[in-house]
């Protein structure tokens, strides 16, 4: 889905070597295009994670470069004004209440409490916490503390939702609702998403492109299509074409890990 | 909390005991003394009854009082300069490796070094005795403060901090908006230390400078009078001391409900 002013992130031969020598990542090149939601899927430790932060700016590229092409020559300053992170936990402030928390991005923006406070709660309401806003974190569930680190995400009006396993501490039930409802917003929205998961099932139901990548030093080894039509819901977890994708994408990761690492390894999530 | 606003009824009761029984035990402790110095007739020079020791508090209190007046104030302003100085280390530390490297260990040369063993070379320096009262007070006070604020400005979420990394945060909004209050805990538990330390440097101090007169706290009083073998005045002023360290503890055990109890796991009120 790159469109003619060109992608709207383009990783070129991104590596990432830390100072102890390891090596997350190896050479990754791929273009990501507006408004699409695409899937690094990998096991622990294939650098997926480190590719989001890379491309977040959080962490250094230490061979090859990621730009910005559909936003001209402006670089990643430009770029970090349009980007809201999802981290794996909910990463709340937990002295300030929900409002607060969701405030942040923009008070660190120099925007006051009145001055954003049709945005917070536009911002909540899209999470459907509005009710909440005046409770501290400790007080809501795990699927709600996540809602709001989605709500803070969103108030910044992103181009760009980097999402680093957003789901994958929550429980089965909560992890499908939030499916559901994060993929009802970005039809609405169409920010672009790069969705960071371990889950076959999770990447085959949101994207509409999966990025499959191994284990240390990860790579990617294949960029699959999904192309089955949005909105999704339980007709299509239940459809045969879900299921197929599911199938071809697990064979895919399989084949990719080492041998030793592949034997013994079974996914235990359902689709 | 119950759906009425009310502490339930186990929990009200957990509380009461947990006043109630101290208090008991306290009280049964002073009448056993009490009984067992009348019966055995044992004089006030070795153990004074506690209702003599009552009557002293009481036939002395003016003076008493001005020296517990001027123990709390030492207290109270070593602790707030403490408080100054540990907080702006704390921060310096923590935003710059450089600083901590450069500082650290002379902090720590500090804390491991017995008042006792500076005080003299204090006092020789010092322009009074109420300032080298002050500076010994101040530095026993100082360290435990420093090194918890220095590890609760380190303790910031590393999640959170990548955020305010992502939305370019300027130094002092990280400060603010971040680092504080994540050192919160932490500044309040070395608080509980230094309120208590603060007290002992006090009256440590003022033993060691072997301060007398007018302007002088309770130290002196227990000195004054154990040269004069004033027993129930040595045992009134100890009272005295216990007392103030009872309300430092309990005021600063307060202050950090109120401060943390909204959010902090370590003063949250749980439902069973």
């Amino acid at each position: 889905m790159v469109d003619a002013v060109g992608p709207l992130i383009r990783l070129a031969g991104v590596s990432k070597r830390y100072t102890n020598g390891t090596v997350a990542l190896q050479g990754m090149s791929l273009d990501i295009g507006q408004h699409e939601f695409v899937s690094f899927l990998g096991p622990s430790g294939c650098g997926k994670s480190t590719a989001l932060r890379m491309i977040a700016g959080l962490s250094d590229v230490s061979a090859g470069e990621i730009t910005w092409p559909a936003m001209g020559q402006s670089a990643q300053r430009t770029a970090a004004d349009t980007i809201g992170f999802v981290f794996q936990e909910p990463t709340l402030m937990p002295w300030a209440r929900v409002f607060d928390n969701v405030h942040l991005p923009l008070r660190l923006k120099g925007m006051s409490r009145e001055a954003a406070r049709n945005d917070v709660m536009a911002a909540l309401d899209m999470v459907g916490l509005t009710q909440f806003a005046n409770v501290f974190p400790r007080e809501l569930s795990g699927g709600m503390k996540m809602r709001v680190s989605i709500a803070r995400a969103l108030v910044m009006k992103p181009r760009v939702l980097l999402m680093d396993e957003p789901f994958a501490a929550l429980d089965e039930i909560t992890r499908l609702k939030l499916n559901n409802d994060l993929l009802e917003l970005w039809s609405k929205n169409r920010w672009t998403v790069i969705f960071v998961t371990h889950s076959v099932y999770e990447s085959v139901y949101l994207s509409n492109r999966i990025v499959v990548m191994t284990a240390r030093p990860g790579r990617v080894v294949a960029e699959i299509q999904n192309p089955a039509s949005y909105p999704r819901g339980p007709d299509y977890r239940a459809s045969a074409a879900y299921g197929r994708l599911c199938v071809d994408v697990s064979k895919t990761l399989q084949e990719a890990l080492p041998a030793a690492a592949a034997t013994p390894h079974r996914t235990s999530a359902t689709p | 909390m119950s759906d009425d606003g009310l502490v339930p009824a186990p929990e009200r009761k957990r509380d009461t005991l947990a006043t109630v029984i101290p208090i008991a035990v306290g009280l049964l402790a002073i009448v056993l003394w009490e009984v067992l110095v009348k019966v055995r007739g044992i004089p006030e020079y070795i153990i004074p009854a506690p209702t003599r020791i009552a009557e002293t508090l009481w036939q002395q209190w003016p003076d008493l009082w001005g020296a517990t007046q001027f123990t709390l104030k030492i207290t109270f302003w070593s602790l707030a300069i403490a408080i100054v100085l540990s907080v702006l280390f704390a921060v310096a530390f923590a935003l710059s490796r450089w600083v901590e490297m450069s500082l650290f260990p002379f902090a720590v040369v500090l804390q491991v070094t017995p008042i006792v063993a500076i005080a003299p070379l204090i006092l020789i320096y010092a322009p009074s005795t109420t300032v080298a009262l002050l500076i010994c007070a101040t530095l026993v006070a100082f360290f435990p403060l420093l090194s918890n604020t220095v590890i609760g400005l380190r303790s910031a979420d590393h999640n959170l901090s990548d955020l305010f990394t992502l939305y370019r945060a300027s130094l002092w909004q990280r400060l603010r908006y971040l680092l504080i209050p994540s050192a919160l805990p932490y500044f309040m538990a070395g608080l509980k230390i230094a309120g208590g330390l603060s007290l002992i440097g006090a009256v440590v101090a003022e033993f060691t400078a072997g301060a007398a007169g007018r302007e002088t706290g309770l130290a002196s009083r227990i000195l004054e009078a154990s040269f004069r073998t004033q027993i129930p005045r040595m045992f009134a002023a100890l009272v005295l001391v216990s007392l103030c360290g009872i309300a430092i503890f309990l005021f600063f055990n307060w202050l950090s409900r109120f401060v943390l109890g909204s959010w902090h796991e370590s003063e949250l009120q749980r439902d069973r």
